[in-house]
């Protein structure tokens, strides 16, 4: 090996160090101004109208986001209700019945890899597989889409959450008796629960800033979301497009960032929420 | 049939509904854009055309532009999160945690609030201050890959939006990978002298490679298929990009913007993208999960 001097390593050293903390600084400090652009430019237009109006077309007074905010609420939960039970059952299987079996282990890599397809993708199959043969746009062909999404996150989640309840608690809770079902519902899922909610609320919180999925599949509007099943949907992502994107006017830039303010603060804080969930499970 | 029979059975049919899932969303594209893999055969990948007018479309812009930005945003990010898993490994960890904790809160940031600020405050920032001094204070115009246009708007600019979208993923797992390194083999390095930084060369990044490797990936996943933070600042122009200052799209882009509007043979070439975007993606988290699963390999052999 070659002899280098170490004074050149010294200064390698140092300057390896000065340059991680510069890179580190730059990433946080885009988050930061990130946040505080959104801030700065979103506070301004925050009133109580703006949070309890529905969105009207460019020019009419006392224009909000509030019907944005409901669809997103209506679209994310149905999304989170379809997909629930159905991803933790498979969560449950992956776990318990099918731990190291071939058939487990596809499913497991079928799950890892579905994590990483692109969302504008789920929206072309939704848009194929529902907008089509429905005839119309509506927000439950969103919830499909960001179902769709959820439902590899939650899976493995559970399967991991669930692995980390040791076996001895099976065995305890067969050797009393119990069933399977019994076993696995009330003695397995509820000692691994706080880590299953874990789970969920982190896949809440990743799909309900999804925007590209609900592009073909909510789409928009400017009213209630009396047409959840029939009709296009309003939600603050498409909103949000909309107004930066496909809007000339200065104010509904404005009314954009407000409405970026308003989803920011509700992601950021349920993320909060789910990491004091996990110092909960971890103490 | 006893009830836990019907439990098992029960969830059994919900696990495999995940790969049949991923088998419909591969068939229902293939599907729909059959039209158009039978009009234009496979030199739609190179064909540059797109003329709604004549009804021509090729897929090659959209996919040089999705490489382009990708490319970009992983030079930008892979030595970055490299460098930042190295400092948040390094210090201790009650200073270590709450910087975790704000890499992660910017990766849970939604993309199109990203794509607003790449909008409002980057773009006007690139096309005043980088822009002009790469190309004119420090006369890079006439090398072949910048070119003396632009903009603002275009593959750069999306490029880096992006890499701030990957760095806290692709940090956050490097990290583990510096923290999964055996405390032995640090510790031995450290014994023979080596300094820190010696230490992240030549023994983590040895030993963690394919962890490292993994790492890198799921970011390229993320970029390649990324949609509105790209979509606001490409450009939208359905040409090959002239430099990389140049507008372009990407395939992502193409479909949002022009899927609602869309019908007939258009809406087939755009099934077609989407099918073209699917298997990239599918074989990069499919090249993820070898490395990954080669790394834990690694680690359970010993």
């Amino acid at each position: 090996m070659k002899r280098r001097s170490p004074v050149f390593r010294k200064i390698e050293e140092r300057a390896a160090r000065v340059v991680s903390i510069l890179i580190l600084t730059v990433s946080l400090g885009a988050m930061l101004g990130i946040i505080g652009t959104t801030l700065i430019r979103g506070l301004p237009v925050l009133s109580w109208s703006f949070i309890t109006q529905p969105s009207k077309p460019y020019g009419i007074e006392s224009s909000g986001i509030a019907n944005a905010f409901q669809g997103t609420l209506y679209i994310t939960a149905m999304a989170t209700l379809i997909t629930l039970p159905l991803a933790v059952l498979g969560g449950i299987w992956l776990a318990e019945f099918g731990r190291n079996s071939r058939l487990g282990n596809a499913i497991r890599f079928c799950a890892n890899v579905m994590m990483g397809i692109p969302s504008i993708i789920t929206g072309l199959f939704i848009y194929a597989v529902w907008v089509v043969p429905t005839g119309h746009f509506s927000g439950f062909a969103g919830s499909l889409a960001l179902g769709i999404i959820m439902f590899p996150i939650v899976l493995r989640t559970t399967e991991d959450m669930l692995l980390l309840v040791p076996d001895s608690l099976r065995e305890a809770s067969l050797a009393l008796g119990m069933n399977r079902v019994r076993a696995t519902l009330q003695v397995v899922c509820r000692s691994a629960k706080s880590g299953l909610i874990t789970g969920i609320l982190m896949a809440f919180a990743r799909v309900s800033g999804e925007t590209a999925p609900l592009l073909f599949t909510a789409l928009w509007s400017n009213s209630w979301c009396g047409h959840y099943f029939s009709g296009p949907t309003a939600n603050l992502p498409v909103l949000i497009t909309e107004y930066t994107t496909n809007s000339p006017y200065e104010a509904q830039h404005a009314a954009g960032w407000g409405a970026a303010l308003v989803m920011m603060i509700v992601i950021l804080a349920l993320n909060l929420l789910v990491r004091y969930f996990f110092t909960e499970r971890k103490a | 049939m006893t009830i836990d029979t019907l439990f098992r059975r029960l969830c059994f049919t919900c696990a495999i509904l995940l790969p049949v899932l991923l088998l419909c969303i591969f068939a229902s594209l293939a599907f729909h854009s059959t039209q158009a893999w039978k009009t234009f055969g496979f030199s739609f990948l190179f064909s540059t055309d797109w003329d709604p007018m004549t009804d021509k479309y090729g897929a090659f812009p959209s996919i040089v532009g999705t490489l382009a930005t990708t490319g970009i945003a992983m030079i930008f990010a892979v030595p970055l999160s490299f460098m930042t898993a190295f400092y948040l490994s390094d210090i201790p960890r009650h200073s270590s945690a709450p910087l975790s904790a704000g890499l992660d809160l910017l990766a849970a940031i939604p993309s199109v609030i990203y794509g607003m600020w790449g909008l409002f405050v980057l773009v006007p920032f690139m096309q005043t201050k980088i822009q002009p001094f790469i190309v004119h204070t420090l006369h890079l115009k006439n090398c072949p890959l910048i070119g003396g246009e632009y903009n603002g708007f275009g593959c750069f600019t999306a490029g880096i939006v992006l890499a701030l979208m990957v760095i806290p993923f692709i940090s956050a797992m490097m990290r583990d990978v510096f923290m999964m390194t055996p405390p032995l083999l640090k510790e031995s390095a450290m014994g023979i002298g080596c300094t820190r930084w010696e230490t992240a060369r030549d023994i983590v990044m040895r030993y963690g490679l394919r962890g490292l490797v993994g790492a890198v990936f799921i970011g390229l996943g993320r970029a390649l298929g990324e949609t509105m933070a790209v979509l606001f600042i490409i450009g939208n122009t359905m040409t090959i990009p002239k430099g990389i200052f140049g507008s372009g799209t990407t395939i992502a882009a193409t479909l949002a913007n022009h899927f609602a509007e869309a019908d007939g043979l258009l809406k087939s070439v755009l099934f077609a993208l989407g099918i073209i975007l699917l298997i990239l993606s599918f074989t990069v988290q499919i090249l993820t999960q070898y490395f990954l699963n080669r790394a834990k390999a690694k680690r359970g052999e010993r």
